[in-house]
């Protein structure tokens, strides 16, 4: 390596590292005030290059110049802020007192809708953007060709910070931003109208996404993934930095841009693995990040009230189960084939619902990415079976044993931290894993996945099947159950309720929850197996954050303190999903729309409701505590 | 007689399922400083707190300056004039005591003088060529002054100043109780929780007691330092 190569490397570094700040930028600074962690924070990143590839190249057709070019970036900019704003408007404003996971999938719901519109209006395929004038051609750096356009990104890196510096120290506005960001209670005592400056906040923050959307189209040809592609980007550069901080959010994203321009060389499949890896290490050693602060999230609720509650089964309960058994039981007998295929993949949901409903109603381990499990099984099993050769059954019975092992190796990290941060990170892991099936092309078969996973000859008719899904989900459930009830399940409910006393009390609560963890990662990946035989097939939409969010309404809609919850859940869901997705062309939208209506009607989730109704026939709930 | 700038009748309020406060009522007129006396743990902060809409309360009447403000944002009632000066302080600790005061600032009322930094430092010499200071920078005494600057940036017609003496230095102290007859001088009324009674007494006007979450005790301030069974059995002396 020369010199000249190692200062071209670190200037593309560089270049990657300023788009990626001025992005992150936007989203650092609505958490900081709203103290909401906006997922569509991508989808306006991706409008924004939508808008550029559009309004740009019509700017250009008049004059073909720089700064017609620069023109139409900022008016594409401009835009998506107004976009923002009104998402403020019409969203945000509703849910800034609604438990964090709410808030994430609400802005999750309005990922889906973005999605479903942009395909609507540009298309499904990839649109390459112009060329900016006056920097198309190249610069001689000690003999090294270098794009003018990245040194212009560079450039344009350094302006935006120089610019939130000057909005930040110098204007009113700035001023109000980085006292709300502080303590927003405070601010609106001193009669700061919030609404105003919280708009404002989404103004800004969505501009900055835009403009950082708008400057890649003569690098990129935009195209519907850029959403989601950047925004795990995004959540790990402002993790790093700290949730709040602008200037962490530049430090890391310097840090980012050099450790993959270089890591590229070194690494060149996995340089992302290389990016998450700093990120855990950076979050073990301070887990709210370089710049953050503790208060940022913490004493906020996560979840929905109404989890406290967790009733053992009562007679009806045990009756309904009963009932439910016993159709399962008859299904294959009197079903029709499409009968039992979906009573499979309900079965197969069920118990991911359920494994990821252990975690959160249980643990208190609120997981984006539990969909990283259910993946892992799927693939562990579809690839021992294609390509080594193995059976069905103990590839099985290695499925959940490897998505254990991954759970649990991740999982060392993630119980290690509490709230936001711990949501966003079980989100990047879920997203090594699902980067890692789709880039490695030659084991996994990246975007088409694998065919050829067929159960063992024995199995193969669909009622076989059936009752072996039947008899492992069954098990594993019963298991999971009967764990809630042991003391293990009593210390971690203890953790959960409060940390701290249960550590008084001499629980791990680390450990613990670790185990937890480890073990809710197995069922889903029991769950992942079973279902990889009966599609034939894995694909990476197995392990995609839309799959993770599905566990989540899953377990919602089903309500969080019933244990038969998350089966009920996940038989409504699936059969909305079945009935409605053939029907619609807009089957996201739909979803992202009821996910949003969800938030808004049951702010205390669809539980918390449905117990404030049966509280009021139940005179006398029996709630679970520690034993006395 | 007019009617009286704050009026509160029979508030109540909790924190979930612990109710706090117990039918309290209350009153100051224009220019008045009253003191809210009692232990810690008393309800004396939940009470501030509830006038301005930061806990969830009930009352039969909470009005402000004729506008009944039980339903309004914190930051509508501080636009009517009524400050809140917090006891943990609260400053903005990032920024510097300049912008902690801008955050404060609001237009004055019916043609009143506004305050301005040199207003300010009049009341509060330490505060004086501080302005590039950060807030994080300060003392506690300090703190607590610019605590009080910022509210009075707001041009408010009354603070509610939540134990401006605790914890600090009696010449601090000194200073505290100078600043507020300073305010009360220049027409704003002040209601003042305390658990240091000299404090309160060199002071106040009026005082009312509070102890577990119900009002024992109203009258003028010359009469609490009279009675002998309500300080013993509801102050530390
Ligand atoms: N955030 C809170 N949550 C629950 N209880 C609280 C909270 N803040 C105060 N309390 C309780 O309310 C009562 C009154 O507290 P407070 O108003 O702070 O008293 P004071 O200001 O007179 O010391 C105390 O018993 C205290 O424990
Ligand atoms: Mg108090």
């Amino acid at each position: 390596m020369d010199l000249s190569f190692v200062i071209i490397q670190s200037l593309s570094g560089l270049a990657s590292a300023s788009s990626l700040f001025i992005i992150a930028s936007g989203l650092t600074i609505v958490f900081g005030v709203t103290r909401i962690v906006n997922f569509a924070h991508g989808s306006l990143y991706m409008l924004g290059g939508y808008l550029g590839v559009t309004i740009v190249p019509l700017l250009l057709d008049v004059d073909r110049s720089l700064p017609m070019f620069l023109l139409g970036v900022l008016i594409s900019a401009l835009i998506v802020g107004a976009v923002g704003a009104l998402m403020e408007i019409l969203l945000l404003r509703r849910i800034y007192h609604v438990p964090e996971l709410f808030q994430l999938l609400a802005t999750f719901g309005v990922v889906l809708i973005v999605q479903d519109l942009v395909i609507k209006v540009w298309g499904a395929v990839e649109i390459p953007g112009p060329r900016a004038p006056s920097l198309r051609h190249g610069v001689f750096i000690l003999d090294q060709r270098f794009p003018a356009y990245e040194l212009f990104l560079i450039a344009a890196g350094l302006v935006v910070l120089a610019g939130l510096w000057l909005l930040m120290q110098k204007t009113r506005f700035g001023v109000l931003i980085r006292a709300a960001t502080q303590d927003r209670e405070m601010v609106a005592a001193l009669g700061v109208n919030q609404a105003w400056l919280f708009t404002g906040t989404l103004f800004l923050g969505a501009f900055l996404a835009g403009l950082g959307g708008a400057l890649q189209i003569p690098r990129v040809a935009i195209n519907t993934q850029m959403d989601i592609s950047i925004i795990t980007e995004v959540f790990v550069v402002t993790v790093i930095g700290g949730m709040g901080s602008v200037p962490g959010a530049f430090i890391a994203a310097l840090i980012i841009g050099q450790l993959q321009a270089f890591g590229i060389l070194i690494f060149p499949k996995i340089t992302l693995v290389l990016v998450f890896l700093l990120m855990a290490v950076v979050l073990v050693i301070k887990p709210w990040g370089l710049f953050g602060k503790p208060d940022a999230s913490a004493g906020r609720a996560i979840l929905p009230e109404g989890i406290l509650s967790l009733k053992r089964f009562g007679t009806v309960d045990n009756l309904v189960a009963g009932v439910a058994i016993a159709v399962l039981l008859a299904l294959p007998v009197f079903g029709d084939n499409y009968m039992i295929k979906v009573g499979i993949e309900v079965l197969v949901l069920a118990l991911a619902a359920f494994s990821l409903h252990f975690l959160i109603g249980v643990g208190g381990i609120v997981s984006f990415g539990h969909a990283a499990y259910f993946g892992i099984g799927a693939y562990a099993a579809g690839l021992l079976v294609t390509r080594l050769g193995f059976a069905m059954e103990p590839a099985l019975i290695l499925a959940p044993l490897i998505a254990g092992a991954f759970a649990a190796l991740f999982g060392y990290f993630i119980v290690r931290l509490s709230g936001i941060y711990l949501a966003m990170l079980t989100l990047a892991f879920a997203q090594i894993v699902y980067a890692v099936c789709f880039q490695w092309v030659d084991l996994t078969g990246g975007d088409n996945g694998v065919v050829g996973v067929w159960p063992s000859g024995w199995a193969t008719s669909r009622q076989v099947y059936f009752y072996l899904v039947l008899a492992f989900t069954l098990s594993a459930i019963i298991a999971l159950r009967h764990a809630i009830y042991t003391p293990f399940g009593y210390a971690l409910r203890a953790a959960r309720d409060s940390a701290t006393r249960a550590d008084a009390i001499g629980i791990d609560v680390r450990r613990i929850r670790w185990f937890a963890f480890t073990l809710s990662g197995a069922a889903a990946g029991l769950a992942g197996g079973l279902y990889s035989f009966s599609k034939g097939s894995i694909d990476p939409t197995m392990i995609s954050i839309p799959m993770s969010v599905d566990f989540l309404v899953m377990v919602l809609l089903g309500g969080i303190q019933t244990v038969m919850g998350p089966l009920v859940g996940a038989a409504a869901f699936h059969s909305i999903k079945d009935f409605f997705m053939p029907l619609t062309d807009f089957w996201r939208m739909f979803l992202g729309a009821s996910i949003i209506l969800m938030v808004l009607v049951f702010p205390r989730g669809i539980a918390g409701a449905a117990s404030l109704l049966t509280d009021r026939f139940k005179p006398n709930p029996k709630p679970l505590g520690l034993p006395a | 007689m007019t009617e009286p700038l704050l009026t509160i009748r029979n508030l109540s309020a909790a924190y979930g399922m612990a109710s706090v406060l117990f039918d309290v009522s209350l009153e100051a007129r224009r220019g008045e400083v009253v003191a809210l006396m009692g232990r810690n743990g008393a309800g004396k902060t939940t009470t501030l707190k509830a006038i301005i809409g930061m806990v969830e309360a009930k009352a039969e009447a909470l009005s402000f300056s004729g506008h009944d403000i039980r339903k309004l944002p914190s930051y509508r009632i501080a636009r009517l004039g009524l400050g809140y000066v917090p006891e943990e302080r609260r400053i903005f600790t990032d920024l510097t005591v300049q912008e902690n005061l801008d955050v404060g600032r609001r237009p004055a009322r019916d043609g009143r003088e506004a305050w301005t930094l040199e207003r300010l430092c009049a009341i509060f010499p330490n505060l004086a060529e501080m302005e590039g200071r950060r807030a994080s920078a300060m003392s506690g005494g300090e703190q607590q002054m610019l605590t009080i600057a910022r509210t009075l940036m707001g041009n408010p017609d009354m603070v509610l100043l939540d134990e401006p003496s605790e914890g600090l230095a009696p010449v601090i102290v000194e200073q505290m109780a100078e600043a507020v007859v300073a305010m009360k001088a220049t027409g704003i009324a002040v209601l003042l929780c305390e658990q240091n009674l000299h404090f309160a007494a060199a002071v106040s006007d009026r005082a009312y007691v509070i102890e577990k979450g119900a009002i024992r005790f109203s009258g003028t301030m010359v009469e609490l330092e009279a009675n002998d069974e309500v300080r013993e059995a509801y102050l530390t002396v």
